[in-house]
């Protein structure tokens, strides 16, 4: 009987493209909601993520994220003290500062704020994948490495900065000796790399301007035992990458309206659907009673029946499943060029199925209960 | 097609005693059968005549399973329906009633052939060998170059013999008819009887008809009258036609 369920259903053109329509939009905005909330999330710790050698961050006990524009920084023996932790195989000073830069133009100069990363002066550990210059280029008088995506920022704001140009950074003087591929910020931008003995010249004076020590384990040291180890004779809070990585989106989570904003919509794309797909469903059972009433007065059981709704209901959850995240993905695809903060993780393909697997039970659940309850004499009624 | 009925061709289709229902809405009770007796013999076309409200279209739902009695017994082919539970009557309407609708009830959606399908699918037939076997009715009720056609690009008098077709495909011993002709005209109507009467009626296969249209009297074998819930009396058709029309 399913060739029966599936033409009852198909051959309601109106109804049956409404629930399609329904479940798309329900399916792509969650799908596209969700991937803009997760994009801005990673963005909140991606600067954690962009020092893959680091394996521990050691930081104020207050601190519960990455750029908090090193407010709350640490001394400068914090480095040594660290290094002196058993099982710490390297530990270097890592320095976030909001500052300011003028880039010149023929027009005069252009002020922006931006982030100042002081990364280790020998190693360069704390600076991201370099695409343009070499590491070298970093011990070059003055000199600093852009992220991309603030390049690509001035440029959209007509200011042109390219490897080479000399801007100023906190009223003192700035090489653009390479580019490097960081994640793109979520709180200030561009990011300016350089030395963390340059940083700390060109900055205001500070007793703690330390923002992090970065280390690294001894090979067969678990970084959680020596994370607690730093802790306990420090006094710093020391966390690994992964368990900072989530400090910093909790922190994210928790301190801005974003979670509510996507949330709502998110919600509202739920109940929307739900309320489209579900009372169209709904309709078009009872529209079909008569129908199912003469099934049931042939000799088709509850259990045929169940399954004729449930088969209904399934096609069009599938494919308001398939059509909204395919319309999510390309949306994706489309805006991924673009500044918009974009993540679509394989599972949440599955949180969305599931949104629209629920919708659908709820829509067939009322449909499956009056069918099962039909009177099948109702068919002798006229 | 499972067969849990006794095939004995001495065994009456259907035997009524006794039969009462009760309709039951908030405080007030409307009782619809009032002790019914009924036989209906095999190979007979009975016709259930009487004034609306009587209680015909709620003894023959009784009749046909698909509705509970409060009292009486009412024994088809041999098994108390009365001892049945809900899914052994379904399997029994499946495998020994026929239907055909005053409205028709074809699903739009489908073509005549996949229509007339559906009680052969349900009672097990493989849908390919089901649909083979529709398209064979549908040619025996005039209808074999029609069976790719949807219910809406019928006539009134076609769709009733799909639904003729579709009640017999299944080969069930019972086939109770719900005003067959109220939605044709007379002409129509009278077809739609003559073809009853040719495709249904067989030895061990008996008709139940429930009808208001006095002009089709004259096919029945047997009429049973009733009113206020009781039957109240049984004739030949004979006795109930006006003069001058069909004897």
């Amino acid at each position: 009987m399913d060739h029966v369920a599936l033409k009852m259903l198909i051959g309601d053109r109106v109804r049956f493209l409404g629930m399609v329509f329904g479940l798309t939009f329900t399916a792509m905005l969650i799908t596209q909601q969700m991937s803009i909330f997760l994009g801005l999330m990673s963005r909140a710790y991606a600067a954690v993520t962009d020092i893959p050698a680091a394996q521990v961050w050691v930081m104020d006990p207050s601190m519960d994220t990455i750029d908090l524009g090193g407010a709350r920084g640490l001394s400068a023996t914090a480095v040594d003290r660290v290094r002196a932790v058993p099982g710490v195989a390297w530990a270097v000073e890592h320095l976030r500062m909001p500052t300011e830069a003028t880039i010149f133009q023929a027009s005069g100069g252009e002020r922006r704020d931006c982030l100042l990363i002081g990364v280790d002066d020998q190693s360069g550990i704390g600076l991201p994948r370099i695409v343009a210059g070499r590491i070298e280029d970093l011990r070059r008088d003055d000199a600093i490495f852009i992220d991309r995506d603030g390049l690509d920022k001035f440029a959209r704001s007509g200011v042109t900065v390219r490897v080479g140009d000399t801007i100023e950074v906190n009223d003192h003087r700035a090489y653009v000796a390479g580019v490097v591929e960081a994640a793109v910020p979520v709180w200030f931008s561009p990011y300016l790399y350089t030395t963390a003995t340059r940083a700390r010249s060109w900055l205001p004076p500070l007793r703690r301007d330390t923002t992090f020590v970065v280390a690294r384990v001894v090979d067969g040291a678990d970084p959680a035992v020596v994370a607690a180890a730093i802790t306990r004779r420090t006094g710093l809070r020391a966390e690994t990458t992964p368990v900072f990585t989530r400090m910093a989106a909790s922190h994210f989570a928790t301190n801005t309206g974003i979670p509510i904003t996507f949330g709502t919509a998110v919600g509202l794309g739920f109940v929307v659907g739900t309320v489209i797909a579900g009372l169209l469903f709904f309709q078009f059972t009872r529209d079909n009673l008569r129908y199912f009433g003469a099934l049931k007065a042939m000799g088709a059981s509850d259990g045929v029946l169940l399954r004729m709704v449930l088969l209904q209901a399934a096609l069009v959850g599938l494919l308001g499943y398939g059509f909204g995240t395919g319309l999510a993905a390309l949306f994706g695809l489309v805006a991924g060029g673009s500044q918009l903060a974009w993540l679509l993780p394989p599972w949440l393909l599955g949180v969305t199925f599931l949104a629209i697997s629920l919708i659908c039970l709820a829509a067939a659940a009322l449909s499956i209960r009056t069918v099962i309850r039909l009177e099948p004499a109702v068919v002798f009624r006229g | 097609m499972a067969d849990s009925a006794p095939t004995d061709p001495g065994v009456l289709p259907v035997r009524a005693r006794g039969v009462t229902k009760t309709f039951t809405t908030g405080a007030v009770a409307t009782p619809a059968l009032r002790g019914v007796d009924l036989d209906v013999r095999a190979g007979e076309m009975l016709m259930l005549v009487g004034p609306s409200g009587c209680g015909k279209t709620t003894l023959i739902s009784v009749v046909a399973g698909i509705l509970d009695h409060d009292g009486g017994e009412v024994v088809v082919f041999g098994q108390d329906l009365g001892r049945m539970d809900a899914a052994a009557r379904t399997r029994f309407r499946r495998d020994h009633l026929g239907f055909v609708f005053q409205a028709f009830n074809l699903i739009p959606a489908l073509t005549a052939a996949e229509n007339v399908s559906i009680p052969a699918i349900l009672g097990g037939m493989p849908r390919r060998q089901a649909e083979q076997k529709a398209r064979e009715l549908l040619a025996q009720v005039g209808l074999g170059d029609r069976h790719g056609s949807r219910p809406t690009q019928l006539s009134g008098g076609q769709q009733q013999r799909v639904a003729i077709a579709r009640a017999l495909i299944h080969e069930p011993r019972l086939i109770v008819c719900d005003e067959p002709t109220s939605a044709l005209d007379h002409r129509t109507g009278e077809q739609a009887l003559e073809l009853l009467r040719a495709v249904v009626v067989r030895p061990g296969r008996a008709l139940v008809v429930v009808t208001h249209d006095a002009r089709i009297f004259h096919h029945a074998d047997r009429i049973a009258t009733m009113d206020d819930g009781r039957i109240v009396g049984e004739r030949l058709p004979s006795a109930l036609l006006p003069s001058g029309a069909h004897p």
